[in-house]
């Protein structure tokens, strides 16, 4: 479709204020939270109404326009990067909280709705919404379901995954559907919403969520650790851990990282080469005595200091600091570029000795804030855009650090998912048969490929095609599934 | 093979499989949209406080986004900025693309699209800084913002958008061209309010109409509707006059000299509000303070430079400068939040003239915020119980660009009886914002009737607020909500406890 045709039909539909169609301001649509990919979309919308979304996405499934969700554009994998003479769907403007069922302990929202907004509705009522990003101030649930978000406290609670009991969800052929159960926690049949969940928005676009809610714990204790390094803060991790405990929530943060958060909020850490930020909740009883167990260990791993957060005010102080972090880079970098990669627990000495040394050998330097309970790494490569080769460099020394991580038996990605930008490695995590079945799933969806196009897996085909010779996929051939 | 041309698909066949609608498990549609929020609010601190109300998007969406808007010109301009002072790259660079500032920014709470938000604006700017043109979408994007500054207070990476806005703003006045209406409305602004006598000899017909209750019966017979909106704004925001008091150009302490301070009497402030003017002096001077008022002062320059009138403000500034040079100040007192942050910031806003760059800076460290001043200090005078709920508002200008919030707050606490709510939302601006209201009718109502309705839900007797212009605007959209709440400056609040007047006095007004 033409331009201007495409621009009349959607201001049909959406009215002149739900349609961008003006190259300024489509320009600051070109990119998420990942600055290094620039794409300037066709148009952005901006439906009010799941029957907006439905409407637009059968306009471009009739006419093969290609599209890409976005919530609050905050991925760091590319996940909401347009595609060029593509609509870009921006679900800013669906942002009503639809029901709060407290008795039930669900939540049902609109996908525009930001995490944060959920645990301040139910939080009079004793209650929040577990999986806390580090971008929960303004990530959307939308966006969280789709790259499957966690955070801190998800070692002890699930990701996002765990906490979403259903959707509504346009698919690519503009049909409306729900996946998952109702209020009853669970239904039969295939399990879509857990496909849904974390297909970083090429299976379709959410339209309506349920979320469940927890009961906020009874006691909370929360310390905060300093050591030499990183490895002997990693030793405190195992100790915690091999001890049986499983805490809400372990953090450990590098000194460059530190420097960092304290020049932008303050959080008054100790100057250190590491520190280890560990929080416990649940019964009173049970936390007390693990809390004094915790910091024992702490101790014995030769922890220069132990700062305990005395009410709620100082414990937020020390998730402040943390969930600063990467937002505070501005600080001492122009721009960074971060991975998500996860490494076996025991195997987080050797790597974070390694990525230290992959910044050195390129004269790069790395920040590391991460969840050090399910060994999620963040390396942050610190680089100047403006410096001409720098950017390069940047994605080098991360690629590298993510084929380390490899090596040691890990996975690309916890939490930020696979994007544009990691899509490459892909081949290297996975074998081909397996990246077949994933886009068999996909076609499922999105038989023609206009849903969220070239992300998550790599060198795009159309469904049914295959890579080089004609091979009959495995699954195909034990006559488990046809290819579409 | 595909399966779509299968005859099983439901998606062609209808629903093949069962007799009940899958619609049955859906929620009920009829379900009560919340609109009510979470717990109460901490005061503007982080913004990870805001128990945000989700309310769907109003009308003045229209304002930004779509074709064919009045203030559109065609113009082109490129390069977007010249080389005096463009928004410099330095500073955009220190903005990684969180999106952090984007929940408390007002503009991303009305319109939930990304030009009108922080990010999108310095991206816009970024953008304006090496590739694109200088149109009538940026601007109207930077013009829609508040510049209420909750985003220098969000963001963790201390990007310092006030400087990139007000050297944004400067570009746009002296480059783009507005179109007739604009220009005109903008410059009967700027002749008069930051001209006391003008805006009092303005605000004297005002009066006659108020007293015989003019404006109500216009209102009535609709003749009001015939006005330009941005009259009409202007009008419904124009508050009852009260006698005109000034200040005497020295006050001597009560006891002990504690301090001498100068005091900045404002222009809004002096005009509507003399009150508070009059009831700050008699706080400081019953703190210890001896008060030099210079009876020759002009407007500090705040409205001209937060538009980008860059020489205007100049002007102003050097004049207000010399004004209280030469006096052996301790300290430079101002009691309006829109005023103060400007006057800490000039040192950096005359940093080019030779001749007052050291005396803008000397000048600027100088001033501080009445209640700032006042929690330094430690208080000495009596305070007498006054009994009642008030909410205390933020000022945009006293909390973000100043981080002034727990000063005035202690200040209410001090005095026995006083009952101190918080208002839900507090970092997120009236709407009022300097000339705001008056430019951009539209964005600045649905904002005000929000902090309003947030305002009676706290359940208070009264609304304390330090800058004038917010008073006005959450007067109008109480007004306008069928509403009244009696409203105080915390000075007022102090003076009539230290005097010993009784809670009536402030809440019959
Ligand atoms: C400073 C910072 C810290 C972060 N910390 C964390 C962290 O601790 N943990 C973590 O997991 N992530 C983190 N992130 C990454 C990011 O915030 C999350 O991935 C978040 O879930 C993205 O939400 P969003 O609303 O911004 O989505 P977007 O970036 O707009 O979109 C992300 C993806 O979701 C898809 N999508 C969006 N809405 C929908 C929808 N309604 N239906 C289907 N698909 C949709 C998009 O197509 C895209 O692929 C961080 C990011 C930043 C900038
Ligand atoms: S100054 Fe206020 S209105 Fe302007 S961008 Fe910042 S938060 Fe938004
Ligand atoms: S201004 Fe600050 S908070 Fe906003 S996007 Fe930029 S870095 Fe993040």
């Amino acid at each position: 479709m033409e331009h201007d045709r495409l621009v009349r039909t959607m201001e049909a539909i959406l009215g002149p204020e739900g349609v961008i169609s003006e190259r300024e301001q489509l320009r600051s649509y070109e990119c998420d939270g990942l600055m290094n990919y620039r794409v300037i979309p066709e148009l952005v919308v901006l439906p009010e109404t799941a029957e907006h979304v439905q409407q637009i996405v059968k306009l471009c499934y009739d006419e093969g326009i290609p599209f890409v969700a976005r919530g609050s554009g905050t991925g760091l994998s590319g996940g909401a990067l347009p595609v060029e003479s593509g609509v870009l769907i921006v679900l800013s403007r669906m942002r009503k909280i639809l029901e709060v069922d407290i008795p039930n302990q669900r939540v049902v929202v609109e996908p525009g709705v930001l995490n944060m907004w959920v645990t301040n509705e139910v939080a009079e009522h004793g209650y929040y919404y577990a999986p806390d990003p580090a971008s929960q101030l303004i990530s959307s649930i939308g966006g969280n379901l789709a790259e499957n978000s966690g955070g801190v406290h998800c070692l002890k609670y699930g990701f996002t995954t765990n906490h979403v009991m259903g959707a509504e969800i346009v698919l690519p052929d503009g049909t409306m559907v729900n996946v998952g159960g109702g209020k009853a926690p669970d239904a039969p049949g295939y399990e879509l919403l857990g496909a849904f969940v974390g297909s970083e928005g090429t299976l379709g676009i959410a339209t309506k969520i349920t979320l469940r809610i927890v009961r906020k714990p009874e006691s909370v204790r929360t310390l905060l650790a300093a050591f030499k390094d990183t490895e002997e803060a990693g030793g405190a991790v195992s100790g915690i851990i091999g001890a049986g405990i499983v805490p809400a929530a372990i953090e450990m943060m590098d000194s460059l990282c530190i420097e960092a958060v304290e020049t932008a909020v303050h959080p008054g850490f100790p100057q250190a080469g590491a520190i280890l930020i560990v929080e416990l909740d649940g019964p009173k009883a049970e936390v007390e005595s693990q809390f004094e167990q915790t910091v024992r260990i702490c101790e014995e791993n030769n922890a220069s200091e132990i700062r305990i957060a005395e009410d709620d005010t100082e414990r937020a102080l020390f998730w402040k600091g943390r969930k600063a972090s990467f937002a505070a880079m501005g600080r001492i970098s122009n721009d960074y570029y971060v991975q998500d990669s996860v490494v076996p627990r025991t195997e987080l000495g050797k790597v974070l000795k390694r990525i230290s040394e992959i910044g050195e050998e390129h004269g790069m330097r790395v920040a590391n804030v991460f969840h050090a309970g399910d060994g999620n790494l963040h390396p942050l490569v610190l680089y100047d855009n403006n410096v001409p080769g720098e950017a390069e460099r940047a994605e080098d020394v991360a690629g590298e650090i993510v084929l380390t991580c490899l090596e040691h038996g890990g996975s690309l990605t916890g939490e930020h998912g696979i994007g544009v930008d990691k899509k490459k490695y892909m081949p290297k995590m996975f074998a081909t048969e397996d990246l077949d079945t994933f886009q068999l799933l996909r076609c499922a969806f999105d038989p023609h490929q206009i849903c969220n196009p070239g992300k998550v897996l790599p060198t795009p085909r159309l469904c049914g095609e295959r890579p080089g010779p004609f091979r009959m996929h495995p699954v195909q051939k034990a006559g488990l599934a046809e290819n579409f | 093979m595909d399966r779509r041309n299968d005859s099983l698909d439901p998606r062609e066949t209808g629903n093949p499989y069962d007799s009940v609608d899958a619609t049955e498990r859906q929620t009920d549609s009829s379900a009560q949209v919340s609109t009510s929020g979470g717990p109460g609010a901490h005061g503007a601190g982080s913004p990870q406080d805001i128990p945000m109300d989700t309310y769907a998007a109003g009308d003045s969406i229209r304002q930004t986004v779509g074709r064919g808007r009045p203030t559109e010109t065609g113009s082109y301009i490129f390069p977007a900025f010249d080389d005096h002072h463009p928004p410099e790259k330095d500073l955009i660079d220190d903005c990684v693309h969180c999106g952090f500032c984007l929940p408390t920014c007002p503009t991303y709470v009305l319109f939930g699209e990304e030009m009108d938000t922080p990010r999108g604006r310095i991206y816009l700017m970024n953008k304006a800084l090496d590739e694109e043109p200088m149109t009538d979408n940026n601007v109207r994007h930077w013009d829609l913002c508040l510049g209420c500054m909750a985003c220098v207070t969000a963001c963790p990476s201390g990007v310092q958008y006030d400087k990139l806005i007000e050297a944004t703003r400067a570009q746009v006045e002296r480059r783009y061209e507005r179109s007739p209406q604009d220009k005109a409305f903008r410059e009967m602004i700027f002749q008069l309010f930051p001209y006391p006598n003008r805006l009092r000899l303005a605000a004297a017909p005002l009066k006659l109409y108020q007293r015989f209750g003019v404006g109500d019966k216009l209102h009535k017979a609709g003749v009001m509707k015939l006005l330009p909106k941005r009259m009409r704004a202007m009008e419904a925001l124009m508050p009852m006059l009260n006698e005109q008091q000034d200040v005497p150009e020295v006050t001597q302490p009560v006891g002990e000299k504690r301090a001498r301070v100068g005091f900045i009497k404002g222009c809004v402030q002096r005009v509507f509000f003399s009150d508070v003017n009059s009831a700050s002096v008699r706080v400081l001077a019953a703190e210890g303070c001896e008060v030099v008022a210079p009876k020759l002062q002009g407007c500090c320059g705040a409205l001209s430079v937060h538009a980008g009138r860059e020489e205007e403000f100049q002007g102003f500034a050097r004049k207000l400068i010399d004004a209280f040079e030469g006096l052996e100040l301790d300290h430079i007192i101002i009691n309006a939040a829109g005023c103060g942050s400007t006057l800490k910031e000039y040192g950096y806003l005359l940093r080019d003239d030779p001749e007052y760059a050291e005396r803008a800076s000397a000048f600027g460290e100088k001033v501080l915020d009445i209640s700032e001043f006042l929690q330094e200090l430690g208080p000495v005078a009596e305070r007498h119980p006054l009994p009642v709920a008030a909410a205390y508002h933020d000022a945009c200008h006293l909390a973000h660009a100043q981080g002034v919030r727990k000063q005035p707050r202690q200040t209410l606490k001090q005095i026995p009886g006083m009952d101190v709510r918080e208002i839900k939302e507090a970092e997120i601006c009236c709407g009022s914002a300097g000339i705001y209201n008056m430019i951009e009718p539209e964005p600045a109502t649905e904002l005000g009737d929000r902090k309003a309705r947030n305002v009676l839900n706290t359940g208070a007797r009264m609304i304390v607020t330090s800058n004038p212009g917010c008073m006005l605007q959450i007067q109008a959209s109480l007004k306008r909500m069928g509403e009244s709440m009696p409203m105080a400056h915390p000075m007022e609040v102090l003076d009539a406890s230290i005097r010993g007047e009784p809670v009536e006095s402030l809440l019959e007004r």
